[in-house]
């Protein structure tokens, strides 16, 4: 099958890897700024609906509503972040969330407005949405503006040339074509990592996850194995959901003021000094942990009309959670909703783990640059900052690529990513990617700090898990593949096995618990500021297969051009 | 949740080499099986993000919740009338 596979080449100017928010963005910008620019975005799925948003979205969750400032977005994150942010970053995105927002209202995307067609709030930082056709809406506009899209290609390594990132290499999941492609600059922008522990769900509902089981870490673990610095994997996401379908549950306690209340009817939360989102998964763990579970999100306050509302609030983004209400034979308000914790996720825009950038949202390699969830140092930019960060990208991308010209690409290492990427084609015998991903997300659930570990780790746990994740590596190249779309999965493991030991050793190193639940170490169980108030950074050596790690100074706001 | 295929009314969008369905999941599930008509390649790899439920034209395609997660089978399924899109939820009480 190896050799039924043809090599195409392709040449353009600024490659985008990832076609979500924050790479649909950087493409129109890009166009925007000059048409004449050769765009390329490249999507493992197809743009329409593909990555963390296929289903939609209710809210957009990063705006600012009158009288917040960009400075107060900043100091909310920072304090919901334990203070340990890159201040800088997320002051920029700040500053872009609501042109952002406009353009997403301009493309055509169906806003909730009052009678003078202003936006309806959610919170304060936030307003509402019918948003189910958000992937659709953002695919139009990129069409329009003029950038390429190359569809169902899963892009595996990025093609580096004396040590700049020049283009990348990829393979159709439908087509037998592998593909280099050629470029000046390039924008990672592929979402997160899901899958990497064993899910809240068994067997054939495994897939039903709050993040997307499609955004299994390709760009870190391209960044990876090509020598960024990486930033903070330490602090995972781990998010308070419904249990069962794991559907989001700020639409309940922001958007319908539910109530987080105990097996006894106790509003909980009053129990514990902080309400942050980590803290509001903290309590709930805990008081399932003394015996006071299962909580719930009470809606038995809401009158048949926010009942009906709920329901289509849910229908624009997770719709399975009115299957459950029709399974049960209830409506909304007739009982609470279960709430739990999810498998923790490694994803930038939610939490901080991710590629370490300058302003510009330049990584450490020349060449290459990271937006969304795959760029570290700025929690909760959500949708519109993942595009902001797009769009600061693109632009200093525009300017960069100026200066560079054309590359040579040398047989020798095109062949040598062809034959890592197609390998699994050519076994008959060997393990199956589902057996490589169980083994996995076993291995991190049981000594990494999973569900089932109830979050925490300890060092003697990690370095297990160290142990494991390196065997599982040495047998990664006994993997099989029948086709294209286990070819595909087979690399979904690859890159998730990649992510998995960064993660761990950024666990072992960060000696404190700073990020309750998502970094919870029982044997440094207090924050330590005054040895631990920094980044703990890596780089991977190919060569030695060894992880470095890096410790980073934090350094507040710094000098922003326009602060 | 996953979805189910109702094969009396898929009719693979005719002649199109690749149905809507097919066209845009996002985890590459869907395929034109030998009989022409859609079909999913593992039922335990769908997120359920209901973009093939929404994009049939024939209204062919069905969500629902896996036993596992307590699914008594109960459906969605939805309509995509110009931009907007109705969504039909029928209980399981006749269902399978």
């Amino acid at each position: 099958m190896k050799s039924d596979i043809q090599i195409v080449e392709l040449e353009t100017d600024i490659l985008v890897i990832g076609g979500g928010a924050a790479g649909c963005y950087a493409g129109i910008k890009i166009k925007e700024e000059d048409e004449d620019v050769n765009v390329l975005v490249v999507d493992k799925g197809q743009v329409e609906r593909s990555g963390c948003l296929a289903a939609g979205i209710n809210a957009i969750n990063a705006y600012l509503n009158p009288g917040v400032t960009p400075q107060d977005f900043v100091d909310y994150v920072k304090k919901d972040s334990e203070d340990l942010v890159r201040e800088d970053l997320i002051y920029t995105i700040a500053q872009g969330l609501n042109k952002a927002t406009h353009d997403l209202d301009k493309w055509g995307l169906p806003f909730i407005k009052d009678k003078e067609g202003n936006y309806i709030p959610k919170g304060k930082r936030s307003v509402k949405i019918k948003g189910e056709s958000i992937k659709p809406v953002m695919a139009k506009a990129l069409y329009q503006s003029g950038a390429r899209v190359l569809n169902r290609v899963n892009i595996t390594n990025y093609l580096v040339i004396d040590g700049k990132v020049r283009g990348a290499f990829g393979f159709s999941v439908r087509e037998n074509k592998f593909y280099l492609i050629k470029a000046k600059a390039v924008i990672c922008a592929t979402g997160g990592a899901s899958g990497i522990y064993k899910p809240n769900n068994p067997g054939a509902a495994r897939h039903k996850i709050w993040y997307s089981p499609f955004n299994t870490g390709a760009g870190y673990a391209m960044g990876i194995r090509a020598g960024a610095e990486m930033t903070t994997f330490e602090m995972r996401f781990i998010a308070l959901r419904t249990k069962d379908t794991i559907s989001p549950t700020g639409t309940l306690a922001v958007g319908f003021k539910a109530k987080q209340l105990n097996s006894l009817g106790e509003e909980y939360q009053k129990n514990y000094s902080k309400k942050s989102t980590p803290y509001r998964l903290l309590a709930t763990l805990k008081e399932n942990f003394e015996g006071r579970g299962p909580c719930y999100l009470d809606t038995t306050h809401l009158d048949d009309h926010k009942a009906e509302a709920l329901k289509e609030a849910y229908l624009h983004m997770s719709p399975s959670i009115l299957l459950r209400w029709a399974n049960r034979g209830v409506e909304p308000n007739e009982e609470g909703v279960e709430i739990c914790g999810t498998e923790p996720y490694i994803v930038g825009g939610h939490a901080q783990a991710g590629y370490w950038i300058d302003q510009n949202r330049r990584s450490t390699l020349e060449g290459l640059y990271a937006a969304g969830d795959v760029a570290g140092g700025a929690p909760k930019k959500y949708v519109t900052g993942s595009m902001v960060e797009g769009e600061i990208a693109g632009l200093d991308a525009l300017e960069y690529i100026r200066s560079v010209e054309g590359v040579d690409v040398d047989k020798s290492i095109v062949k040598e990513e062809f034959n890592r990427v197609v390998g699994p084609l050519n076994r008959e015998k060997g393990f199956t990617p589902r057996e490589l991903e169980e083994r996995l997300q076993k291995l991190m659930d049981e000594y990494a700090g999973g569900i089932s570990s109830n979050y925490r780790v300890n060092e003697t746990k990690l370095l297990e898990a160290r142990r494991l994740l390196n065997s599982l590596k040495e047998d990664l190249v006994k993997a099989r593949a029948n086709s294209l779309h286990q070819l595909m999965n087979f690399h979904e493991v690859v890159d998730r096995v990649d992510v998995a030991r960064v993660l761990v050793e950024h666990l072992l190193w960060r000696k404190e618990t700073r990020w309750r639940v998502y970094q919870e170490r029982t044997d440094y169980p207090k924050r330590d500021d005054q040895n631990w108030f920094k980044f703990v950074n890596s780089v991977y050596d190919s060569k030695e297969d060894q992880i470095k790690i890096i410790e980073r100074e934090h350094k507040g706001i710094g000098d922003l051009d326009d602060h | 949740m996953t979805i189910r295929i109702d094969k009396n009314l898929c009719d693979g969008c005719g002649k199109a080499k690749e149905p809507l369905c097919v066209r845009i999941c996002p985890g590459n599930l869907l395929y034109k099986d030998i009989d022409k008509k859609a079909e999913i390649r593992d039922k335990g790899e769908c997120w359920d993000c209901a973009g093939c439920v929404k994009e049939c034209p024939k209204g062919a395609i069905e969500m629902y919740l896996q036993p596992e997660i307590d699914g008594r089978g109960a459906t969605l399924r939805a309509k995509k009338k110009s931009e907007k899109v109705e969504f039909i939820i029928k209980s399981g009480k006749s269902a399978c």
